[in-house]
């Protein structure tokens, strides 16, 4: 079967194009919505949306490679992204991440075995006051130690905290 | 009268999960502006932002009011775009403003929609920002429903649409001409200036682009005038400043705090001083694109203004006793920035820190002009070789040269914002990196340089 939106996603869609005066602009949350609900923006999923807006496929292939948080590949049911960057390095980021590898068995930019978790070194993703940190949609995880990493995904396995949000 | 410590304008609603529902945002004044504002004419609100010297909290300190008057007289349609994207490296304000106090933007946002014209107003959200995304759109729902916003604004007859809108994880978009490309569905690459966006901006009409922080002071000029509002300030600053305070302090956080302190009081003062005792050795000031401070430069004040012409701070240099000018002469200090400070004590290894804010630009660089494609990624590779004791001679020559090679020539300051740091540690630094060029001395093996890879140009 053909990859298609259903009803609620095409009423979802509707609702956010007409907030804009081009179809154009609602590129990013049309590919938000597609990435809830058909998965990784595969070139099928890219072709559903341009078919939808009505635009090039070239065009949302040249969105979709631009913006970090579009995947054409899928992802783990949680995307773990932590931050490296200098506030949160200054405070042992790095160490961290090496926690988090080891326990996970996978390097950033993988997805574990099971599919619970792609790890991501992020940049600084605006909590520097609580560095060293890491979110995993809507949650955020601050002044991390090993503990409490070993918690967060114990946490995580149990219930997945999924990035799509609307 | 000038802020005193403890003064809060913008952060009254920090610490408490119930300031962030309308009623409780109400009851404690919220959205009363709105009756002085739509008993105002458009023209005099605009004239009460000039007098209160708000400035642009988003980096670049930009006057607000005179901001607002740059849209054409005669436009027909106008936006109001706020630019919530926020990811400069050391900047943690608007997510925290975002998440406690919601409601605090949304009225910021009637005031000045109806200040220069809007009739449908857009957050640019970060991508990353799932949970302030989520806390945004509940605020705006409760918002149309009590009637703040839709056709009838507060019973004024002025008509107002709200729409949030996610990024999808792009640090140049927090750039206002790439946001708007972003907004409109495309590539976050950045447009040519002129025409600035108060002329040409979203969908061609002209628009208005301002940082979180600069919009919810609007409400609070409204309210108790632009001459109080001036007054808390110092200069030609007016106001608050929020930093964000990050790294090597026993007290990290976001501090509401008055314009004019200096960055040894908030250091020691505010922030607890530095753990173990440590002295402290480099300050950047304001977000990673800004030049450090070296410990000599705590005692001038955090104000825009002060930190591009105070004396006590050295000028960059691109070569030992080369000022760097910024064009007509003119010399870069540093600048105030986003407000993300950042504090390293004296055992850091400054060319490491460096390397990483290197890397950062160039997995961040848009890829549409070739000397911030090639620089950044150029500089990445450079300081990071010499940062992990692989330097070859001549190295840190190059690196003053290719940061140079980039400011000034690009489309637009993300350039600046990798050669400007760079510059502004060599200058201050000199010293790490050359040691680490020392060290590295006859024990570098061709092959691991020139085969080390860097992921840059994510974009």
């Amino acid at each position: 079967m053909p990859v298609q939106f259903s009803e609620a996603a095409r009423k979802k869609l509707d609702a956010v194009i007409a907030r804009y005066p081009t179809r154009m602009a609602a590129t990013l949350p049309a590919l938000h919505i597609a990435q809830a609900e058909l998965g990784a923006l595969t070139s099928e999923v890219q072709q559903v949306v341009a078919d939808y807006l009505g635009l090039p496929v070239a065009h949302i292939y040249g969105v979709v490679t631009f913006y970090t948080m579009f995947h054409q590949k899928p992802v783990g049911k949680n995307v773990l992204m932590v931050c490296t960057n200098v506030s949160c390095m200054l405070r042992g980021a790095y160490d961290i991440l090496g926690h988090v590898e080891r326990k996970l068995g996978i390097r950033p930019g993988e997805t574990t075995a099971d599919g619970m978790f792609t790890l991501v070194e992020e940049e600084c993703l605006a909590a520097c006051a609580n560095a060293p940190m890491m979110i995993c949609g809507t949650e955020y995880f601050l002044d991390l130690t090993p503990e409490k990493i070993d918690r967060a995904l114990e946490e995580l396995m149990k219930n997945p905290r999924s990035e799509h949000v609307d | 009268m000038p802020a005193a410590i403890g003064f809060k304008l913008l952060t009254n609603g920090f610490g408490d999960e119930a300031q962030k529902q309308i009623a409780t945002f109400e009851k404690r004044g919220g959205y009363a502006s709105l009756k002085k504002a739509f008993g105002m004419k458009p023209v005099e609100i605009v004239d009460e932002v000039k007098k209160s010297n708000l400035r642009g909290r988003g980096g670049a300190g930009f006057a607000t009011g005179m901001k607002w008057g740059f849209i054409p007289k005669d436009a027909k349609t106008v936006y109001l775009v706020i630019n919530a994207d926020e990811s400069e490296p050391g900047t943690c304000k608007d997510r925290e403003l975002l998440y406690w106090d919601p409601h605090q933007l949304i009225e910021g946002i009637i005031v000045s929609s109806f200040a220069v014209g809007c009739h449908h107003a857009y957050v640019y959200i970060r991508g990353e920002m799932m949970r302030e995304f989520k806390v945004l759109k509940k605020a705006v729902d409760e918002a149309y429903a009590k009637g703040y916003l839709g056709k009838n604004v507060a019973g004024s007859g002025y008509p107002l649409d709200l729409t949030v809108h996610r990024g999808a994880g792009a640090y140049i978009c927090g750039e206002e001409t790439s946001l708007l490309n972003s907004l409109e569905g495309k590539r976050g690459w950045p447009r040519l200036k002129p025409p600035f966006p108060a002329v040409k901006g979203l969908f061609g009409a002209p628009t208005i682009v301002n940082n979180v922080e600069t919009i919810m002071n609007v409400p609070h000029i409204i309210n108790k005038g632009g001459a109080w509002y001036n007054d808390l300030g110092m200069g030609k600053s007016g106001g608050t400043r929020i930093v964000c305070v990050s790294g090597h302090v026993n007290k990290p956080g976001v501090y509401e705090l008055p314009v004019g302190i200096t960055f040894r009081q908030i250091i020691f003062d505010i922030c607890g001083g530095v753990p173990g005792g440590r002295n402290v050795r480099a300050v950047i000031p304001g977000g990673t694109s800004m030049p450090p401070l070296d410990a000599d430069e705590l005692d001038v004040p955090c104000e825009f203004d002060a930190l591009m012409t105070d004396k006590r701070i050295k000028e960059c240099e691109v070569q030992p006793g080369v000022k760097f000018d910024m064009g007509g002469g003119r010399t870069l200090r540093t600048m105030a920035g986003s407000g993300g400070i950042v504090v390293m004590d004296d055992a850091t290894d400054i060319p490491a820190v460096v390397a990483r804010i290197m890397r950062f630009y160039a997995h961040e660089s848009c890829g549409q002009c070739t000397p911030c494609r090639e620089g950044t990624g150029w500089l990445a590779r450079v300081s990071t070789r010499v940062a992990e004791g692989k330097g070859r001679p001549g190295d840190v020559t190059l690196l003053g040269s290719i940061a140079h090679g980039i400011a000034g020539n690009t489309i637009c300051a993300l350039g600046e914002a990798a050669a400007w740091p760079m510059l502004g540690f060599l200058t201050k630094f000199r010293g790490d990196f050359e040691a680490k060029l020392r060290a590295a001395e006859g024990s570098v093996d061709e092959r691991d340089v020139t085969t080390e890879r860097i992921a840059v140009g994510a974009h």
